[in-house]
């Protein structure tokens, strides 16, 4: 018998017809007159809402349309980092509720998504930042969340590779030390809820763009698309740093700027990094994927833009203070950068719910902290979609809190560390 | 580096700026309710397009208004605030009518 690699029993194997590479979504089809629900963006979080929807509520006559392709917005750009130790009662609350999903995926899909446990360290230099870490240390363990405040010692054994030194401008005095933090392939979270919509009935559309609404009397009749009308009895929107044109074909504003949100990967190294490493004093994050590529990031751009451009500025502020941090990545090449648009909030919590327009539904101010956050959205957006009315876990994040002053902070939990 | 022309300054690299959003007019602090001056506090146009904003030269505490292009990140001008603004805002009269 030839081995299995000969090149001409490969190449067989592939012309043959026997075994078809699997579909995860049937061929494009006419867009049908009507649907139950439209979802409007095709990213993670409306393609958990249309799985959701088919699967608990029954509501399988969905339709995705999606500008460009599947899940090439932010849901491909982020750097995958998945915990719940936030600092308000009502985000912990939320973001654990998504780590159980998590924790559950890839039986429940059946879709391998590498969801990898590492323990996410969110380094302390100042007293502030010392201060705030017990907070969330003691919010996030009244809730059952697996969080504590640690000292040096106990950091040096945890993270052999840090530098530890006082000689620095930034000594490291603790960490909140979050066991659960973890990282999961963003791609097959897209594509896994993709396949298992689909399989319900849900039509996935790619390359069409929603350009207008169709509102009478306060009330939404459906959407205006690149390939002509679509009504629809219920429309969510999810569309990430397009949240702001989008809402304002549908006459309202909100409380979001765009701004991007740039990252880049290392050249592959032996792993060697097990843990997540914030600081938010020094403004970075890094972690080593399954492929050895430190994955690295920061906080947003200085300024507002629809643009997905990198600049070196980014990479200089975050690279110096890399090495303050790794001395030994001083040789370590980087080979990719890129960005996404974010939808930042001013209190760093989403805006989720209910809108003023009837049977319109938003899921947006997702900036820099929404991957996490994908299953839990699609679960609580399907039932607020199905009721009309918004799920418990996500009242807080009502778009009027602002109009009431009720806004729900989490700066200081989400603006390094996503 | 991104290059921005500060009006008091000349031209200057872009991290010496810092970014204050939106101009938008606003309403009179003295006669306005909470919904009005919170939607005037956090909603946001946030266009995609020339957008008109504040921005500061930080080493100066010099603000300005630039004018700026969000889709292809180009700056098209900028100017004095004074070019725009001619009256101060009293900011004590509502304390005082209390
Ligand atoms: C560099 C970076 C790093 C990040 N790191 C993390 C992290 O570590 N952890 C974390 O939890 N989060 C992180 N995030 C945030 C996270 O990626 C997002 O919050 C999340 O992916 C949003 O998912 P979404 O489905 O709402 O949006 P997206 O995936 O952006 O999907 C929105 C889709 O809507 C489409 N669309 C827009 N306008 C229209 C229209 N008019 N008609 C039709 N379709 C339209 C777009 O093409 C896009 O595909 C990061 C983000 C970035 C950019």
């Amino acid at each position: 018998m030839l081995p299995a690699f000969f090149p001409l029993k490969i190449l067989r194997y592939g012309l043959s017809g026997k075994y078809p590479a699997e579909r995860f979504i049937p061929k494009a089809q006419d867009l049908k007159k009507s649907y139950d629900v439209v979802i409007i963006g095709g990213g993670g979080h409306a393609l958990a809402c249309a799985y959701y929807l088919a699967k608990t509520h029954g509501i399988t006559n969905v339709c995705i349309l999606e500008r460009g392709y599947l899940a090439g917005g932010n849901t491909a750009r982020n750097t995958a980092i998945i915990r719940s130790n936030y600092l308000t009662p009502e985000g912990v609350r939320f973001y654990e509720q998504s780590l159980k999903l998590y924790r559950e995926f890839s039986q429940e899909l059946d879709f391998n998504i590498l969801y990898s446990e590492r323990g996410h360290f969110t380094l302390a230099h100042t007293d502030a930042a010392m201060r705030t870490s017990r907070w969330r240390a003691e919010v996030n363990k009244q809730l059952g969340v697996d969080s504590e405040l640690i000292y040096p010692d106990q950091i040096a054994k945890l993270c052999p590779h840090l530098n530890m030194s006082d000689h620095v401008r930034y000594p490291i005095m603790g960490a909140l030390f979050h066991p659960p933090g973890s990282i999961a392939r963003h791609d097959a979270v897209a594509w896994a809820y993709a396949r298992g919509a689909a399989k319900m009935g849900v039509e996935i559309h790619q390359q069409t763009a929603v350009n207008g609404l169709i509102i009478e009397n306060g009330t939404v009749k459906g959407v205006e698309t690149s390939r002509g009308t679509v009504y629809a009895n219920r429309v969510m929107q999810a569309v990430a740093g397009n949240t702001s044109v989008v809402a304002k074909m549908a006459g309202f504003r909100l409380p979001i700027k765009t701004i991007p949100l740039q990252a880049c990967v290392s050249v592959p190294l032996k792993p060697f990094l097990d843990q997540i490493i914030v600081s938010g004093s020094l403004h970075v994050y890094v972690s080593q994927s399954s492929r050895g590529e430190l994955v690295m990031g920061g906080s947003t751009d200085p300024y507002g833009l629809y643009n997905t451009r990198s600049t070196l500025d980014f990479k200089e502020g975050l690279l110096g203070h890399m090495l303050e941090l790794l001395p030994m990545l001083g040789e370590v090449k980087v080979m990719r950068q890129w960005a996404g648009m974010t939808d930042m909030t001013p209190d760093f919590s989403p805006i989720m719910g209910l809108t003023p327009v009837k049977n319109y539904y938003i899921d947006s101010g997702w900036g820099t902290w929404g991957f996490k956050a994908t299953p839990v959205c699609g679960m609580t957006m399907a039932h607020t979609i199905a009721h009309d009315s918004p799920h418990d876990l996500i009242k807080p994040f009502y778009l009027d809190r602002f109009v009431d002053y009720a806004q729900v902070g989490e700066k200081g939990a989400a603006s390094v560390g996503h | 580096m991104k290059v921005m022309n500060c009006p008091l300054n000349g031209p200057r690299n872009i991290s010496e700026f810092a970014w204050g959003g939106e101009v938008k007019p606003m309403p009179d602090p003295a006669s306005v309710d909470d919904k009005v001056w919170a939607d005037w506090l956090f909603l946001e146009n946030n266009e995609a397009g020339v957008v008109r904003e504040w921005w500061c030269h930080v080493p100066t505490s010099f603000w300005f208004i630039a004018e700026r292009n969000t889709i292809t990140d180009e700056i098209l001008k900028t100017y004095a605030a004074g070019d725009v603004f001619n009256s101060r805002v009293e900011f004590s009269k509502k304390a005082e009518t209390k």
